[in-house]
């Protein structure tokens, strides 16, 4: 067999610049395939991908459109990472970002009025609720029944959409919407506030924003981070230390929860400014995409969301003026993730010379 | 009631169970040796637009066929390439899996969403077909329900009656001592994807030609992880897969005749009941974590990689 | 790559296996380095040395598990280089695990028919009766693996090698979990193999046996071959000093009246969560404030389970457990932590340290409320400290505070976790497996805090499967055999052999 002067070990421990260079090579080849792809749809590459991914940014409603989108990915992605770091599988996300929207939403039709200057918090503070009880449902039944929150919270995402679809096709649907499946709107007190005017961005990326540096400090500095981190990396250390096992799969459940939920209500009372059958592209899934490629640091998610969210509009673009399928997100979402694990392999590896080989 | 009416109920079941019981068992064959691939909903949507593809471009299904297991087989050894080769997480790769195969298939199924398509017809067998009652019930189904039997019966005797199956149940166990024994653990562990692949890939074509011979977006509408979850109840046993996926089958019947049987319930509601059986029966087998201690492979999941 | 065939005309003078040059690095370690050996056909070889001194490493490039960097491997004066362990089997070498290579769920026969070309079912059961009967080796086929105990399991290993008929049985630290009687069988089987030609070669670090067994024993210490010697001829004390270098100095156990009970169980019992584990049976033990009490068996016999029952990693079972007086039965880990009570856990890797983390970060997995960490938020300048402080007093080496767990040696990484327990200063520590894969110095440094720390007042329990060292530290000894313990005896006045009996008997009659 032929022996190479030099051969390939794991690193030890991935560097810091490793562990950047990932997405980086990650997008690097995303970037090249999409190139490729053009090309053998005869399309000019390079145009084409100019037309998809920094056109979209060219006008300051585009980047409103940008930011609309990456503060839903945002949202639930900090969540999820903080359980991902915890190996907390919640990958229903985009379940508890329907309850979210559901529990916000029946606040803001039914309750609001009655709370007058509350209205908006309560409607708020009811999204998160709905999210996190959605997803306590896993957690219970993880640490109760031992069952994997993985299948559990993606069933429960079907459940919630059919029980969204149930209530605007029945009871909470708008008497004067011809019979369209969706909820009378919102009163404008509970619509959020827009970033700026002429685009559709609202104060919620102020709180996702806000939400990153408070899970930053959770993951760096609070003992019950650390516990997470710890029961995720080694469960056997954590029982040793007396870091409860469960009590960070209910931390890790409830909180994606509450973002995701948080997400959900964001939306409905943000640019759909009313409920409907369908509030969301797949955020919640995305999320996890997003999570995984901001390398579950809420700082890395930040950056990742806005990539995500240019995927979108990419896609959006990809649509309107190449003519392509708008499931050709879902595509360009797969492949990120393809490439960001493979690339995550490479660069923890070093190359190092063989030492001389001895008799033989 | 006339007898035709349970008969129709009974063969629905067996008709909405076989894409369950094909996918669930190339996922017992995969988790057998250790590997657990989450993209399964995405390779059986590659899987059914693959079949409906090529059934309607070519005419046959046999060529469908083919060509959803090709397609399967094509998505696993992705899968493969990453979690096997490179050691990636087999949870993430396999999420990947499925937004990339329903991605994918959405795409390119764009141009077959409104074509009608070619069903599967059901056998008519000489004597055995004209039998009443037991003909409609037991010997008027396509060639793929039987296939699917056939399947289990096969995949039961090789886990547990040859010598391949034996080393398989071993890596699934313990890879590392495999290995030490001088099993191909990477071999097997790889051989074991591909079927899963195909297998979920035959899966999604049982759908777009009999259970619905038709092409739309998700098609699958979550059987992919109703598979995944019939494996942790079949305990990776591959007779109790085929009881699952009737149960299952069955909650999907129920659901469509509700009206017919008299049940006022929303069809949202009815709709919802497959996924919370499934919760209920995750559930149901979870609560002993014996039984889980004693029949899942102990290495599922876990990376392997050989030390040079 | 594949195995170059054997000569098939063996020179009767050619060792049966030769290696010259062999060297293997795991990352910074350099586990073999430039490692010659031979051994003759029927000649019983030992490897001599130390935990940690590179033995496993060798047996498994002998075994064609491991590939080395540098060095040749000659088999009846033959060039061979193997590409996978089949290759080696092939040639004729078999192996028997330290710890061992069974697939629990699977049966003694099914374990035996994986290690062998395929054979028909029938035919393989009467193989498997031959060799048992021929050998003194009694199997069921049918048996359950995870239905065991160490015993047998070894001797599936060992029909599962002969099946293979061998000619080099490799051995890796056989005894570690026999019986004395069920070590005396296996050296009555070994010597009868060598008769009929079979080499073996012995892997172990417990002098007595090498010389009650060998023809020849190969000293390795840090990954080097340090000397060749006849151990029969040649004294303790020297194939001692080859194979730890300079004498250690012996620990210094003073005799002492211990103090109040710190830890009591009264007929503790607590089932066993997991199918192929061993519960615990009305347990009745005693531990006092500045006594070492050690406790001796075979692994296997409810050690595990026990640690996690005082631990709190589990939780709960019949009769009374107190720290103090206090009942902590069904305490959780946090609450016996803060009774005084601290933990060495067997596991380094994975259990008593996150792999992953910088000892700084670990410092803190049970330092949390003793100084690391205010109101829910961690100090980071206390806890790199806190670890640099360790690192200081134990001499832990392979980095600072910044380093990786993952990154150290074993012994280092048993050095750091044993310094942070006892910088806890606790009121009952609990030890399990001290020095296991612990090199001779840092071993004896570790036995001596122990010591040092019992004479401080705390009350300690060492687990340990090495008797020898159960002699050096405990005031008393007791015996851990399925699941039930041994009246603790002064260590002064229990004999080897008193122990060797507990150990293997079948279940105590409770005085």
């Amino acid at each position: 067999m032929l022996e190479l002067p030099f051969h390939v070990v794991r690193r030890t421990a991935p560097s810091l610049a490793a562990r950047a260079a990932a997405p980086l090579l990650a997008g690097v080849a995303m970037a090249l395939t999409l190139l490729a792809c053009f090309a053998a749809l005869r399309l000019p590459p390079l145009q084409s991908l100019y037309t998809i991914f920094i056109e979209p940014l060219a006008s300051a409603y585009g980047i409103g459109e940008w930011l609309l989108k990456s503060t839903p990915l945002m949202l639930c992605a900090l969540g999820l990472a903080l359980g991902f770091r915890a190996n907390v599988w919640n990958i229903g996300a985009e379940g508890q970002l329907t309850m979210g929207a559901i529990a916000g939403g029946g606040v803001a039709l039914y309750m609001a009025p009655l709370l007058g200057p509350w209205g908006m918090p309560a409607m708020l503070l009811a999204g998160m609720l709905g999210g996190m009880l959605w997803a306590a449902i896993p957690a219970l039944l993880r640490t109760r029944f031992h069952t994997s929150e993985i299948l559990t919270s993606l069933m429960l995402v079907y459940v919630a959409q059919l029980l969204l679809a149930w209530l605007m096709h029945g009871r909470w649907q708008d008497p004067a919407g011809f019979n369209f499946p969706q909820s009378r709107a919102f009163d404008d007190a509970l619509i959020l506030p827009l970033l700026a005017d002429g685009q559709r961005a609202t104060i919620a990326l102020y709180g996702a924003l806000g939400l990153a540096v408070i899970a930053w400090i959770f993951i760096r500095r609070s003992l019950a981070g650390y516990a997470m981190l710890v029961a995720g990396m080694a469960p056997a250390a954590a029982r040793y230390a007396g870091f409860a096992e469960n009590r960070s799969i209910w931390w890790g459940m409830l909180i994606s929860g509450a973002t995701a939920g948080l997400a959900g209500i964001a939306e409905v009372a943000g640019p759909i400014g009313r409920l409907q059958t369908s509030i969301s592209p797949g955020y919640g899934f995305a999320a996890i995409i997003v999570a995984f490629v901001g390398r579950l640091h809420p700082v890395g998610v930040v950056f990742a969301a806005l990539l995500m969210s240019l995927l979108y509009l990419g896609g959006e673009a990809a649509q309107l003026t190449l003519g392509l399928p708008a499931a050709v997100t879902g595509v360009f979402q797969g492949l990120l993730l393809f490439y960001l694990l493979a690339a995550d392999h490479f660069t923890g590896l070093r190359i190092v010379r063989r030492p001389a080989r001895g008799l033989a | 009631m006339n007898i035709d009416y349970p008969i129709a109920l009974c063969t629905a079941t067996v008709i909405a169970a076989t894409p369950l019981v094909f996918a669930a068992l190339g996922e017992l064959i995969a988790e057998r040796a250790g590997v657990l691939n989450l993209g399964v909903e995405g390779m059986m949507l590659a899987g059914a637009l693959a079949a409906f593809a090529a059934s309607v471009t070519s005419g046959s299904l046999l060529l469908g066929f083919i060509a959803a297991a090709l397609a399967g087989c094509v998505l696993s050894l992705l899968f493969g390439l990453l979690t096997l080769r490179l050691g990636t997480n087999q949870v993430a790769t396999g999420l990947a899996l499925t937004l990339f195969g329903s991605g994918l298939s959405a795409c390119l199924g764009r141009s077959y969403a409104s074509l009608p398509g070619n069903a599967l017809p059901p056998l008519h067998l000489p004597l055995l077909s004209d039998i009443p009652v037991l003909g409609p019930l037991l010997f008027r189904y396509d060639a793929a329900v039987y296939v699917a039997l056939l399947l289990v019966a096969l995949v039961s005797w090789t886990l547990f009656r040859t010598r391949l199956g034996l080393v398989l149940r071993a890596v699934g166990e313990s890879p590392r001592i495999a290995d030490a024994l001088g099993h191909p653990v990477n071999a097997l562990r790889w051989g074991a994807v591909a079927c899963g692949g195909m297998l979920a890939g035959i899966g999604g074509a049982y759908l777009s030609t009999a259970v619905t011979p038709m092409w739309a977006e998700g098609i699958s509408a979550g059987r992919g992880w109703i598979a995944l979850a019939l494996v942790v109840f079949a305990i990776w046993k591959p007779w109790r897969v085929l009881f699952g996926a009737w149960l299952f089958g069955g909650m999907t019947v129920l659901q469509l005749h509700a009206q017919a049987l008299g049940i006022a319930v929303p069809g949202e509601f009815l709709s919802m009941l497959p996924y919370l059986a499934t919760i209920l029966v995750l559930v149901l087998i979870c609560r002993d974590p014996r039984l889980l201690r004693l029949n899942q492979p102990a290495s599922l999941g876990r990376v392997f990689q050989r030390e040079r | 790559m594949t195995a170059t065939p054997p000569s098939t005309t063996s020179n009767p003078a050619a060792a049966r296996l030769k290696l010259a040059g062999i060297s293997r690095r795991y990352g910074d370690i350099q586990a073999n380095a430039d490692i010659d050996l031979a051994i003759m056909p029927g000649e019983i070889h030992a490897l001599l040395g130390e935990n940690g001194s590179g033995k496993s490493t060798l047996s498994r490039i002998i075994c064609g598990i491991t590939r080395p960097d540098a060095g040749s491997i000659e088999w009846n004066g033959a060039a061979v280089s193997f590409a996978h362990a089949a290759a080696a089997r092939e040639l004729g070498i078999g192996m028997v695990f330290q710890h061992f290579a069974l697939f629990e769920s699977l049966t003694v026969a099914e374990n035996i028919a994986l290690a062998l070309p395929r054979a028909a079912a029938g035919e393989l059961a009467a193989r498997i009766a031959g060799v048992s009967r021929r050998y003194g080796l009694p199997l069921d086929p049918r048996q359950q693996v995870a239905s065991l105990s160490a015993g047998e399991r070894q001797r599936v290993e060992i029909v599962r090698c002969l099946l293979g008929e061998p000619r080099l049985l490799v051995l890796d630290e056989p005894t570690s979990v026999l019986s004395p009687a069920a070590i005396e069988a296996l050296f009555t089987t070994l010597r009868q193999l060598a008769a009929e030609g079979v080499s073996i070669l012995f892997i172990s670090h417990k002098l007595d046996e090498v010389r009650a067994l060998c023809d020849r024993a190969t000293v390795l210490r840090a990954g080097r071959v340090t000397g060749e010697a006849d151990p029969k001829s040649t004294t303790s004390a020297a194939l001692l000093r080859l194979m730890l270098g300079e004498d250690p100095a012996p620990c210094l156990l003073t005799a002492r009246e211990p103090g109040a009970t710190r830890l009591e169980l009264r007929g503790f019992s607590l089932a066993a969560d997991d199918p192929f584990g061993t519960s615990l049976q009305d347990i009745d033990l005693q531990l006092r404030a500045g006594e070492i009490l050690g406790l001796a068996g075979i692994s296997g016999n409810g050690q595990r389970e026990l640690v996690a029952a005082l631990s709190g990693e589990r939780r709960g079972g019949g009769g009374s457990l107190s720290i103090d007086g206090a009942p902590c039965a069904q305490l959780p880990v946090a609450a016996r932590r803060a009774l005084g009570f601290a933990l060495v856990p067997e596991e380094r890797l994975g259990r008593g340290a996150v792999p992953a983390m910088s000892l700084a970060d670990n410092a803190l997995l049970t330092g949390a409320r003793h100084g690391l960490a205010r109101a829910g938020f961690i100090d980071g300048v206390a806890m790199r400290a806190r670890a640099r402080d360790i690192i200081e007093r134990w001499g832990v080496r392979g980095g600072g505070p910044n380093a990786l767990a993952s990154q150290l040696s074993g012994g280092n990484l048993q050095k750091f976790i044993v310094g942070r327990e006892v910088g806890l200063a606790p009121r009952v520590l609990v030890v399990s497996q001290p020095t296991w894969g612990v090199d001779a110095g840092a071993a004896q440094q570790i036995r001596q805090r122990l010591i040092d720390l019992r004479d401080a007042g705390c009350a300690i329990l060492v687990i340990s499967e090495d008797l020898d060292e159960l002699f050096q530290v405990s005031d008393r000894i007791a015996v851990i055999n399925r699941g039930r313990i041994s009246i603790a005896q002064s260590a002064a006045t229990t004999s080897l052999q008193q122990l060797g009996q507990l150990m293997s008997a079948g279940a105590f009659a409770h005085a």
